[in-house]
């Protein structure tokens, strides 16, 4: 099995407070990695962390392949069209991956590539945000609620998303509380607790 | 690395163009700043020749300011400022070009008018020369550290006022040197050595700001 990224023993510490203790994540190749636990137990920190947009207080992350991450913040700029949106992020991350009207077709959103992003809605930004990730190649998709705000048949389509992008040899970790993914590849749990105070030593 | 800080380019101008009339906002500023200042000094070519080159630098620094709240704030708050620090990114490159996009839309413009608003003002013609070329070497240090400011001012909401009282003790060199230049220029002296020392300033900013502006981002998505 090929590691794709590897954080050992990482911790994030907000006002001299750990945020979860010190953990260990590997994310492999042809495998999916859920990351469970309730509100404010550091998820999205943990994969903000482990995508490089946060720095480890303690430990550290080594990434073996460019990195992808999609968080609560859709990343688009509302001002452009669809099509220029996706245009910009298959220049800005190098490695060019599917045509942009291709892409938007896939995550369900062909016709509208000439839209400004600002006027979608709040599950089609979710949408245009996943097309921003075949846009580019990039092998590990670090997803922070990917299910939020869509409906079934885009929960389904984050599932075939992931399915497509681990048979071709990537890596996905992923935060949910509302959906499991429904994929047949390896799936493995990481279960968080939210920290008690007191107890960081 | 080249790729990404051209498609960031890019979308910044795109946007800037999109947006027209707020981006035509700094020309409209030096311009309004420009047809006061006779009505309130008087039209007298004497006095207005004498101020002329401290105005067109003020009404420069003031246009830089104005553009200053949008220039990093919009993408903290879609987001995209987040997905700089992927790992792969040369987080530095694009600060230099977020810094430049915002030279192009204050800095070049008042450039570009500045032999109008020399006319205006009643500049003598032999100062012209030395005041585009003080211009040319001094606005981009006014987007370096403008931006810096915007940078460190990030996370306070309505950072504008406290925007303002960093930049301005850090652009008083340049004022000075750059003002300096025209007026000994327009004395009819040598501007070589007030020019020099802005090029130093440029130089010392240039290779300094970048690293600070990509520190204090980082904090701010902390």
């Amino acid at each position: 099995m090929t590691t794709l990224l590897k954080a050992s023993g990482v911790s994030f510490e907000r006002a001299g407070e750990a945020v979860f203790h010190p953990i260990d994540v590997t994310l492999e190749k042809g495998k999916a990695l859920v990351f469970l636990g309730p509100n404010g137990c550091g998820k999205t920190t943990l994969l903000r962390l482990l995508a490089g947009i946060l720095g480890p207080a303690v430990g550290h992350v080594e990434r073996f392949a460019a990195t992808a991450f999609l968080g609560h913040l859709p990343g688009l700029k509302g001002e452009l069209t669809c099509r220029e949106n996706l245009y910009f992020l298959r220049r800005f991350h190098g490695m060019p991956g599917l045509e942009p009207n291709r892409a938007l077709a896939r995550v369900g959103l062909a016709g509208l590539g000439l839209r400004p992003a600002r006027a979608l809605s709040a599950g089609q930004k979710r949408r245009l945000g996943l097309a921003g990730l075949l846009v580019a190649q990039r092998s590990v998709w670090l997803l922070d609620e990917p299910y939020a705000s869509l409906d079934d048949a885009g929960g389904e389509l984050v599932d075939e998303l992931l399915t497509e992008h681990l048979d071709q040899g990537g890596a996905v970790g992923l935060s949910t509380h509302q959906r499991q993914p429904r994929i047949q590849h390896p799936l493995s749990n990481l279960h968080m607790d939210r920290m008690t105070h007191g107890d960081s030593d | 690395m080249w790729r990404a800080m051209g498609a960031l380019l890019m979308r910044d101008l795109r946007i800037a163009v999109r947006h027209g009339g707020e981006s035509l906002m700094p020309l409209i500023f030096l311009f309004s700043v420009l047809i006061l200042v006779p009505l309130g000094v008087g039209p007298g070519p004497t006095l207005l020749s004498a101020i002329a080159p401290g105005m067109v630098w003020v009404a420069a620094l003031l246009a830089s300011l104005l553009a200053l709240e949008h220039l990093f704030r919009p993408d903290l708050e879609d987001g995209t400022l987040e997905q700089w620090w992927l790992g792969h990114l040369p987080v530095i490159g694009l600060v230099l070009v977020r810094l430049f996009s915002h030279w192009f839309i204050t800095g070049l413009p008042v450039i570009l008018f500045a032999p109008l608003a020399a006319q205006m003002l009643y500049l003598p013609n032999e100062a012209l020369g030395i005041l585009m070329l003080s211009l040319l070497i001094g606005t981009p240090i006014l987007s370096l550290i403008g931006g810096l400011a915007a940078a460190l001012t990030l996370g306070t909401n309505r950072g504008s006022v406290l925007l303002s009282i960093l930049v301005f003790p850090l652009v008083v060199p340049v004022l000075i040197f750059a003002t300096g230049a025209v007026s000994v220029a327009a004395d009819g002296l040598s501007a070589r050595a007030h020019l020099t020392l802005l090029c130093a300033l440029l130089m010392l900013a240039v290779t300094l700001v970048p690293l600070a502006v990509a520190a204090a981002l980082k904090l701010n998505i902390e």
